[in-house]
């Protein structure tokens, strides 16, 4: 067994690397010539956007750290440095700040085009689990991202986020003394929180790794849902996605860039620009607004166990839901029903955003309970069911025969 | 190609018992290993010794009047100190058991011949906001106690929760009056 790679590579230089270590190979064989679906519409690129996002995260993330200080005394102060001072400062923070939000634009879209065309069924179950995980690490590693500037939004929803913990029965406590390394939000927690923001990027490259290899093992799902029936019906990755992932950079670089130089603080809390002061709460803590459905869910519910339950359910929901469905039409090109009420679903989140963002008081708590039980009977109730009871349209023959018009070919 | 002498050495008895033995002990030094250093980093994200230690704090009672409430600092936590009116204990004195939603006597909750004087924790059992009320231009809810604005918990002139999603009443720091006007808290 011992002895080199048969190496293909012309270059003599890049020959002898890849006789030692076939990296040459394994890329031209994964995203060379690796056979892809050839009808993939634009959804297809939020993969890559996500992927080109969490490399501007951590190079934006590893120069702030030049200048930022995990000290309560001090943190405020040097992101104000970071801004005011160091040259660029600005642009790397307004850059990293806004990155957070549009990391979770494209994932969300991600995830619903797995949602829409069931990418999540078999056998690709066990990729979309690990998408899953990379949502919550994600989730994790924003969080204590959005503590570091140490402002009042940045203290109190650590304070607020870190209790959701104390709900929990008998260990409750412990576990939140053990968060806070003290009784309550200060320096222990800033420091380690900084400390795990800086590791979480590198676990996700990591889990990331696990979903790309996953992914090309079972190969990509397509607009169609079904499996491709042979050469005629892929394409190699390269030139065709690298170029079509490409266009779509270069669009979602601009909207990003659009957010950095024209509206930074947008999508950003006006109480984040006062120091933390821990005896005050500001007259209403709300989370940034990727976390505004889930918050929602957790206020829609007046008993706080089952408030933290149902929030921590609506995410793990999603691990089990290649099993909740039991269609065997992927796409919802062909479930005219089920079309309707992933969409309504979407629109529960929606609502569930806007109701996280107001009081809750009157008409909002309505709403937010309406879609919370939505929200859940989606997934636990209509999906189950509807799979068995729909009648999905006629699946196309082949992928070609579905874009070309044509019959399939004989091959 | 290994010989024959050295396949049979390996599969003799006394050489698989050993093999099994060295597994053995391997896989419970790795078990044990990993199960302390696991144990010392686990800990070290306990509170620290010096935070362990800002553990007390005197306070002087001498200028809150009556109808008036003060917040000190203690282990990072906002203490509210309150000197109620005989209105106040009254009516957190006269409310049944049985409409309160974590059950408890007012007698309980302040020392005995010190019945003017509540102190509590000031964060909201629910998710930890600090509710307002302790100042006398704050609103104080509908029971003229506190009220928590993140999320609209009430509690009454002694504390308890009587409205909201909060779970348990204010919970009471562990003091003791030095002399009438002075208290130790922690």
């Amino acid at each position: 067994m011992a002895g080199l790679h048969k190496s293909e590579v012309t270059n003599p230089v890049l020959n002898w690397i890849d006789q030692r270590l076939p990296i040459v190979t394994m890329l031209q064989k994964e995203y060379g010539v690796f056979p892809t679906p050839r009808n993939f519409n634009y959804f297809w690129n939020f993969g890559a956007l996500a992927m080109v996002t969490l490399m501007g995260m951590i190079v934006t993330g590893i120069f702030l750290a030049m200048n930022y200080q995990p000290n309560a005394n001090l943190a405020f102060d040097s992101v104000q440095h970071i801004m005011r001072d160091v040259e660029y400062g600005w642009l790397i923070r307004y850059v990293h700040q806004n990155g957070a939000s549009m990391f979770f634009i494209v994932t969300y879209i991600h995830i619903y085009r797995g949602l829409y065309y069931g990418s999540y069924k078999a056998p690709r179950e066990l990729l979309w689990i690990l998408g899953v995980v990379i949502l919550l690490l994600m989730m994790a590693t924003a969080f204590m991202g959005y503590v570091l500037p140490w402002g009042q939004m940045s203290y109190w929803g650590a304070t607020v986020i870190t209790n959701l913990f104390s709900a929990f029965p008998v260990v409750g406590k412990y576990i939140v003394t053990l968060l806070w390394g003290g009784f309550s939000v200060d320096q222990p927690t800033l420091n380690r929180f900084f400390a795990l923001h800086y590791l979480l990027p590198f676990v996700l490259v990591g889990v990331i790794f696990l979903h790309i290899a996953a992914l090309h093992i079972v190969g990509s799902n397509n607009p169609l849902g079904i499996d491709p029936k042979g050469p005629q019906d892929t394409l190699p990755f390269h030139p065709y996605y690298t170029v079509k992932d490409s266009v779509g950079i270069c669009v979602f670089l601009m909207v990003w860039a659009a957010f950095v130089f024209f509206a930074p603080n947008f999508l950003g809390d006006p109480n984040n620009f006062i120091e933390a002061n821990p005896l005050q709460t500001p007259a209403d803590i709300v989370p940034e607004w990727y976390f505004l459905p889930y918050y929602a869910i957790l206020r829609s519910v007046p008993n706080k166990l089952l408030g933290v339950c149902l929030m921590f359910g609506s995410l793990l929901v999603l691990l089990v839901l290649p099993w909740l469905d039991t269609s065997r039409v992927r796409s919802c090109r062909f479930r005219p029903t089920y079309k309707w009420l992933l969409w309504l679903w979407v629109l529960s989140f929606i609502v569930l955003g806007v109701c996280g963002a107001h009081k809750p008081e009157g008409v909002w708590v309505v709403l937010s309970r309406l879609a919370t039980l939505y929200y859940f009977a989606h997934f636990l109730v209509i999906t189950p069911i509807l799979g068995k009871l729909e009648r999905p349209l006629p699946l196309p023959e082949s992928i070609t025969q579905a874009v070309t018009g044509r019959p399939l070919e004989n091959h | 190609m290994a010989d024959s002498s050295a396949s049979t050495a390996h599969g003799h008895p006394a050489d698989g018992n050993k093999r099994d033995t060295l597994e053995l002990i391997a896989g419970a030094g790795a078990a044990i290993f990993a199960g302390s250093i696991g144990w010392a980093l686990v800990g070290s994200m306990n509170p620290s010794k010096d935070v362990l230690a800002l553990s007390s704090v005197d306070v002087d009672l001498k200028p809150i009047l009556p109808g008036q409430g003060i917040t000190v600092m203690w282990q990072g936590k906002p203490i509210f100190i309150r000197h109620r009116t005989a209105a106040e204990i009254a009516e957190a004195r006269n409310v049944k058991p049985s409409e309160l939603n974590d059950v408890q006597l007012d007698k309980a909750r302040v020392k005995p011949g010190h019945d003017q004087w509540i102190v509590l924790v000031g964060i909201c059992t629910h998710l930890g906001c600090i509710p307002l009320g302790n100042k006398t231009t704050d609103m104080r809810g509908e029971y003229n106690g506190w009220f928590c604005p993140c999320h609209g918990s009430q509690y009454d002139t002694s504390g308890r929760i009587r409205k909201g999603p909060a779970p348990t009443n204010l919970p009471v720091p562990p003091y003791a009056f030095e002399s009438d006007t002075r208290i130790k808290i922690g």
